[in-house]
């Protein structure tokens, strides 16, 4: 037990702000965003992850965004187990045909309002994957999408800013 | 004791025919007539040989039929073994009652190459799904690659238990937690599990056909998204593939630089997994401790390579990037404190009664379940079974830089977290030794696509076990076919019977333990 504590002291806090390039964006919308959340959600966001196909890089850096260094539960947002409970949908990959029943009804689980985010290159252009007997594409192929977030994948801060922006409004 | 390749001289003499064009040459390939498939399987397995995988490939483009082919291994040979079987008569002897992992392979193949497994017991298909038109075989030639199916009505059948007090749970695709999609169905009584049926397939893309319709140098970057989390494994075992049978040889730094980004890539992934292993037993605070580690690691590749997880710096004929004095002594000063900091968290780990309690004797594989099912990697080394490509089939720089294999034979939870913590401090110091003696000059040399009708195999041991990879060139300097075998084919067959007997709250756990790629077996 001694270890523990020791090693948590030691530890100390390493959550960072976000980087000082995106620091200024995020004070200019951070403002927003509380008053948004508070408004909006209730003070908290949660949101359901779906891999409609992805190859796991982009949950990588989803887990991320919830270790200690990003900890994203700083800004009320949090991952649920059950579409059910969610305000907002994270979708990841192309939309593999074999998905796409099972993203369907993830999304119509969902209680209105609510916002879908298409996460990575696939769910935003289909990727190296493209669109095959297999492969539906895009997420907006086969659900309606509020907002994308590209990238190979998105940096966890990538993952941060686009969050924040789509609900800022 | 007899060579597998003396062996099947023995036993077969003249009808088995050397098999030309296949690289590295030191893996030889027999072509045997289809009647004798089943018969060097049973001679394989007798040998006490492991069956490393089975595929097919439609080779009508090249003039030929089907062909059918299983790759073996004992010790540090590895041999295949391929039988032809003619396009209207696509049918060949199961191997599947001497190898167990050949049941799903075979199911694959059936459901995705249309070939047909005389006497395999199981004809539900796998990765194609009910609603499938069941003519539809997309790794056949003529099937297209863009084609839109139709879906049709079908069902599946599942295993059921019946008895007093058994019920079932049926779990995902969409599961509770950030990971990948799959289907489980339990069946429990009470908290027990009596049985655990797996349902994979959700993620499939149609990886394998997409690689015939890309350029070579492409295929490496889909290589690189067979499963993220091991973009480095798969680059290197595709373009190890590739670069074989078109005589490209990186060069040295190019091959110690893949190995660097190896090796970190494995030291990522463990620390990730130990502290998640932790987390499902409650033990939140190394989960937190675990994943500061791998951030802060995973930072380092974006500093030095420009990617956190080096996704598309291995490419046919070397790598992308290079290392200059000033990154080599940053990353020795990173692994000082990083190798610190580990060994800390290492003594909490094994210091801590009720985590011990947790992970003990829970999702336990025998060594023998383990030998029997052929499984690889950690899960291997976990249940008793030495096996690491780096040290079975070495290249550069895993010749010199030989690994040692850390073995348990519990092969319950906590000793496949301690083949994992075992496997950092060996990576730690193969990478100060890389670092240490990093041969200089250039780290890539120009890439041209090999011939028409050669094929190239490679294994590489990912952080998750053995990768291997075929590749098969067609004419007109296209790839004709390319066979991707994760780790993941093997060892989700161990999943269901390393939980028998545990309770259903422990699934997590023990799943996470195997910790298998969906993305890398659905392909």
């Amino acid at each position: 037990m001694i270890r523990i504590l020791h090693q948590i002291f030691r530890t100390g806090v390493v959550t960072e702000p976000l980087p000082a390039g995106v620091e200024a964006e995020i004070t200019v919308i951070g403002a927003r965003i509380e008053e948004q959340i508070r408004k909006t959600f209730h003070r908290s966001l949660t949101i359901r992850q779906v891999d409609a196909g992805s190859c796991n890089g982009c949950e990588l850096e989803i887990h991320a965004m919830n270790n200690a260094v990003y900890n994203c539960e700083r800004f009320g947002i949090h991952f649920t187990a059950s579409p059910r409970f969610a305000d907002m949908l994270l979708v990841t990959g192309p939309v593999s045909v074999n998905m796409e029943i099972a993203l369907k009804r993830t999304y119509l689980a969902t209680p209105n309002p609510k916002l879908v985010l298409a996460v990575g290159e696939c769910a935003c252009n289909g990727g190296i994957f493209g669109e095959s007997y297999a492969s539906l594409g895009r997420i907006s192929n086969v659900i309606p999408v509020d907002a994308h977030i590209p990238g190979c994948p998105p940096s966890p801060i990538d993952l941060l800013l686009g969050i924040l922006k789509v609900i800022g409004g | 004791m007899n060579t597998l390749r003396e062996k099947m001289i023995a036993q077969f003499g003249t009808l088995a025919c050397s098999g030309a064009g296949l690289y590295p040459t030191a893996i030889p390939m027999y072509c045997l007539p289809r009647e004798e498939f089943n018969e060097a399987a049973r001679s394989m397995k007798y040998s006490n040989a492991r069956l490393v995988a089975e595929w097919a490939a439609d080779e009508t483009p090249l003039g030929r039929g089907f062909g059918i082919y299983a790759c073996y291994n004992l010790g540090t040979e590895f041999l295949i073994v391929k039988c032809e079987v003619p396009a209207d008569d696509p049918t060949f002897p199961t191997i599947k009652r001497k190898f167990v992992a050949a049941w799903r392979f075979e199911r694959q193949m059936q459901s995705l190459m249309g070939v047909i497994p005389v006497g395999h017991p199981d004809p539900r298909p796998w990765i194609k799904f009910e609603d499938w038109p069941e003519d539809a075989w997309p790794l056949q030639k003529n099937f297209s690659a863009s084609a839109r199916m139709p879906r049709v009505e079908g069902s599946y059948r599942w295993i059921r238990a019946e008895g007093e007090g058994v019920y079932e749970i049926p779990v995902g695709p969409v599961h509770a937690g950030i990971i990948e999609p799959g289907h489980f169905r339990f069946q429990a009584v009470g908290e027990e599990i009596i049985n655990l049926e797996e349902r994979l397939g959700y993620v499939h893309k149609g990886i394998e056909k997409r690689f015939e319709s890309l350029s070579w140098t492409d295929g490496a970057r889909l290589a690189g998204r067979v499963s993220g989390d091991s973009t480095v494994a798969h680059a290197i075992g595709y373009c190890r593939a590739i670069e074989a049978p078109a005589g490209c040889a990186p060069p040295e730094r190019g091959m110690w630089l893949r190995a660097l980004m190896l090796e970190r890539e494995r030291i990522a992934n463990h620390l990730g997994d130990i502290g998640a292993i932790c987390n499902d037993v409650a033990f939140t605070f190394l989960l937190f401790q675990f994943h500061t580690l791998k951030e802060y690691f995973v930072r380092t590749n974006h500093r030095l390579f420009g990617h956190r997880f080096m996704m598309d710096r291995v490419v046919p004929g070397g790598v992308t990037v290079d290392l200059d004095d000033a990154g080599i002594s940053e990353m020795l000063r990173e692994l000082a404190t990083l190798s610190g900091e580990f060994e800390r968290l290492v003594t909490i780990y094994d210091e801590n009664p009720s985590l011990e309690d947790r992970v003990k004797d829970t999702g336990r594989l025998s060594p023998e379940q383990a030998r029997d099912l052929g499984v690889v990697g950690i899960v291997a080394r976990a249940s008793g079974l030495a096996i690491d490509s780096r040290v079975q089939s070495p290249y550069p720089p895993y010749d010199r830089f030989i690994p040692r294999v850390p073995v348990y034979e519990a092969g319950d939870v906590n000793a496949r977290v301690w083949v994992r913590i075992d496997e950092i401090r060996e990576s730690l110091l193969i990478l100060r030794q890389i670092l240490e003696e990093l041969p200089s000059g250039e780290v890539r040399v120009p890439y041209s696509p090999p011939p028409p009708d050669r094929c190239g195999f490679s294994l590489v041991e990912g952080w998750r076990g053995e990768i291997a990879w075929w590749v098969q060139s067609g004419p007109a300097g296209i790839i004709n076919r390319c066979m991707v075998r994760d780790p993941s084919s093997v060892n989700w067959l161990a999943l269901e019977q390393a939980i028998h007997g545990n309770i259903v709250p422990d699934f997590p756990v023990c799943n996470k333990s195997f910790n298998q790629s969906y993305s890398g077996h659905d392909l």
